[in-house]
């Protein structure tokens, strides 16, 4: 980014502004609006979305996915990393994404697999 | 002597001399120190999300534990901490600003959003201490149980021709009496030996406070199949309680916890405090790079790179409390 080249784009080029300061008012505003749906789910809590949905709420699956996407603008637009070569993108992200699935996986499993152990087995936890 | 030594590689990629990731030593050094860091909140996280599961059907429901917002008393759950969240976003937003003037070397504005910056961290850094003290002070009181579970004491109210539970604080119902019973100090000891803040109520009055409170009920740990905290009837309340009732509780600490399971408060002091302190390190690192802008650094060096390595550092901070924020406080 030496020469200080901005890719402008954002949704795939649905979306191009003319200048990087245009740019970092559009993603706030996009941030504002996802976290304003998150914190309306949150206080509403839709009875539809309620429902079990892979081992989980489908809202709680909603809070992750918009969690997702704002952590995906954050990074690309304000840590410039859009910018980057596409080597050190993959160097960061794809380490950081590939532990992260691979701690979660064992712990949450794990956890689970304790919780059943408490629930099905012989230990007394309700006095 | 002739120090260098022909490797038939120069002009070549792998000769040296280039920068095939077209970044700076130190940007990719502030990136590979991002990636750890990342990987140290993951391990909080994810130990979160392991004592979660492990018990699933009893842990606290954020929307009642932080319900709290300053100068207003009736339970808003989330507002304070959304404004938290929309503060953070805000002070990277006007870090991308900073970095972006500093491209165009334009120092008087890379001050000015520097500034913004570092009171916008000031505020969430404030803004957490406010969330802490709240969460230690805590609000209703509880009654812990042999088996270390939490129980609450509410009744059920007509609201908009509803029927809701609400939550009856220990202090409306208690009946205080003297038992004698005085706080130990050191200097009245003979080991000089002194304890903790005893609670304000005995399990005792708590008792007699129920039984002569018809309306008073009480609500456990666990969820039923809709995500509920269950709510026990009057006959099964004094009996849990007269049975089980072993200590009162009041706010919360690393022992014990007015709102659930003593490992959410652990886990909300250690994973909100080590945020915490990130942002407030990134408020003390924001404010060396201000003066040296101010100093004119930057401008002599004739770039501000070293505005950007801190950005990055910053941005990183937002982008940790995003996941708190969502595994804290909405799912």
């Amino acid at each position: 980014m030496a020469e200080h080249v901005h890719n402008l784009e954002i949704f795939r080029g649905l979306i191009k502004f003319k200048s990087i300061t245009q740019k970092i008012w559009g993603v706030l505003v996009l941030l504002t609006i996802v976290t304003t749906v998150e914190v309306a789910l949150g206080i509403s809590k839709p009875e539809a979305l309620l429902s079990n949905f892979f081992g989980m709420k489908i809202l709680n699956w909603i809070f992750i996915i918009l969690t997702l996407v704002k952590a995906y603008y954050i990074t690309w637009d304000f840590m410039h990393m859009r910018d980057e070569t596409k080597a050190l993108r993959r160097m960061v992200v794809w380490t950081v994404i590939f532990l992260i699935c691979y701690l979660l996986f064992i712990l949450l499993q794990e956890g689970g697999y304790v919780f059943d152990v408490y629930s099905n087995g012989y230990i007394k936890r309700d006095f | 002597m002739d120090n260098t030594v022909s490797t038939g590689t120069e002009g070549k990629d792998w000769g040296g001399g280039n920068q095939p990731l077209k970044a700076s030593y130190g940007k990719m050094m502030i990136w590979f120190f991002i990636v750890s860091d990342a990987l140290t909140f993951l391990g909080f996280l994810a130990a979160y999300g392991f004592s979660r599961f492990k018990f699933i059907d009893s842990w606290p429901i954020a929307d009642e534990v932080f319900t709290h917002i300053p100068f207003y008393h009736e339970p808003m759950p989330m507002i304070y901490v959304a404004f938290m969240t929309f503060v953070l976003i805000m002070s990277s937003v006007t870090m991308v600003l900073a970095v972006d003037a500093g491209h165009e070397m334009k120092k008087a504005k890379v001050t000015f959003y520097m500034l913004l910056t570092i009171f916008g961290g000031m505020i969430f850094v404030g803004s957490q201490a406010w969330e802490w003290a709240t969460f230690i002070k805590g609000d209703y009181g509880a009654v812990q149980t042999k088996g270390g579970n939490i129980l609450q004491f509410g009744e059920y109210v007509e609201k908009d021709r509803e029927k809701i539970f609400k939550r009856v604080a220990l202090r409306d119902f208690v009946i205080t009496e003297d038992d004698g019973r005085i706080n130990h100090e050191q200097k009245n000891g003979l080991w000089f030996k002194s304890e903790g803040t005893q609670p304000t109520y005995t399990v005792e009055e708590v008792i007699k406070g129920l039984e002569s409170h018809d309306n008073v009920l009480i609500k456990t740990e666990i969820l039923d199949e809709k995500g509920e905290k269950t709510i026990l009837s009057r006959g099964s309340s004094l009996k849990q309680l007269k049975d089980n009732g072993k200590i009162v509780v009041e706010g919360a600490n690393l022992h014990v916890n007015e709102y659930g399971t003593p490992l959410f408060a652990d886990f909300f002091f250690f994973i909100t405090g080590f945020h915490g302190f990130h942002v407030f390190s990134g408020v003390i690192i924001n404010i060396i790079i201000f003066f040296n802008v101010i100093l004119g650094t930057y401008e002599r060096r004739k770039n501000y790179e070293m505005v950007e390595k801190v950005a990055l550092y910053w941005h990183f901070v937002d982008l940790v409390w995003v996941f708190v924020f969502t595994f804290f406080y909405l799912v």
